[in-house]
């Protein structure tokens, strides 16, 4: 059972993701987290501002379940699955974060330069935290799908658009973590 | 009992997405650098079986586990919307290292502070919403 509590290797959660995405087959829905922040705008009167809001929520209670799920599959897996949460990055990944001054590299789950409680009263880092929201919010929406919708369910239906899309990510995501970052930390 | 299987289904997407590090921006960044396999062999299998399962599912014409065909819905042809959203998401992936799943994994996994995250996610999803007549699609 030791196995268990370690992290998981790659072999087995894209098993598990593709469990995931075939239990939700079969229960004649689509894999996409993201519709779900469309949804809770819905929900929180965004029905006013624009017709984009405008639809039966209730037709989505489903993934708003999974969603309440994934938070309680969040608080199982920390609080009785874990007993080590740090991640073991590449020790180059790690040596060149601390450099950038990222010192919970290779002994965090998340950074605490962004992610610590105290972090919060930190403007910047504060702002780094709702932007990113913002653009993931922003793009996800634009985009009709994030990475659940496109780069798993999508590429698995062999759709153009989501490869498109996945290689948009992959630019953002490269352009971010190599000319971006070293410009903020 | 079809909201106590979605509410299974979730914790299992949860518990994978914490266990396999999916949901830890140290991971996203690294998948970024390219330095480890670790994020691609996720992404990379659940790719393969998914296309697999995908295929079966059309060539076998399964029926869903309520008894209806299952649909597949074609995405509509443009690359405008997909290149741009795509790079607009890729920019905050590699920024908040959380996509919208991870994001409410986090919450359950005490780490309060994701919850600026997501208002920031809930604030984007909002302003696509006012502004999108007005982008190119």
């Amino acid at each position: 059972m030791e196995w268990l509590f370690r992290p998981w290797p790659w072999y087995v959660a894209g098993p598990m993701i593709a469990l995931v995405m075939f239990l939700l087959l079969m229960m004649g829905k689509n894999f996409g987290m993201s519709g779900n922040l469309r949804t809770i705008c819905t929900l929180c009167g965004g029905e006013k501002a624009s017709d984009f809001f405008r639809f039966d929520w209730k037709s989505q209670k489903w993934n708003l379940t999974v969603v309440l799920g994934a938070i309680i599959g969040g608080f199982i897996a920390n609080t009785l699955l874990s007993n080590n949460i740090s991640v073991a990055i590449h020790p180059e990944v790690i040596e060149k974060l601390k450099t950038l001054g990222f010192e919970s590299a290779g002994s965090a789950y998340l950074p605490e330069k962004l992610f610590s409680i105290a972090s919060l009263g930190n403007v910047s880092s504060l702002a780094i935290l709702v932007v990113g929201g913002f653009l993931v919010g922003f793009g996800a929406r634009y985009a009709g799908g994030c990475t659940s919708g496109h780069a798993i369910s999508g590429l698995s239906e062999l759709q153009w658009p989501s490869l498109i899309a996945v290689i948009g990510f992959f630019i953002g995501g490269l352009v971010m973590v190599h000319l971006i970052l070293p410009l903020l930390f | 009992m079809r909201t106590i299987g979605y509410l299974l289904i979730g914790i299992l997407f949860g518990i994978t997405m914490f266990k396999s590090e999916a949901a830890s921006w140290f991971r996203i960044y690294e998948m970024f650098q390219f330095k480890a396999f670790h994020m691609y062999g996720i992404i990379g299998s659940a790719l393969v079986l998914g296309v697999i399962m995908v295929q079966v599912i059309k060539r076998l014409k399964l029926n869903s586990f309520h008894g209806d065909p299952i649909v597949f819905n074609p995405k509509e042809k443009s690359i405008a919307r997909y290149l741009m959203g795509g790079i607009i998401f890729g920019l905050g992936w590699g920024l908040a290292g959380a996509c919208p799943g991870p994001m409410f994994t986090l919450i359950g996994a005490g780490f309060p502070s994701i919850l600026v995250v997501i208002i920031g996610a809930l604030l984007g999803t909002f302003c696509y919403g006012l502004i999108r007549k007005r982008l190119p699609h």
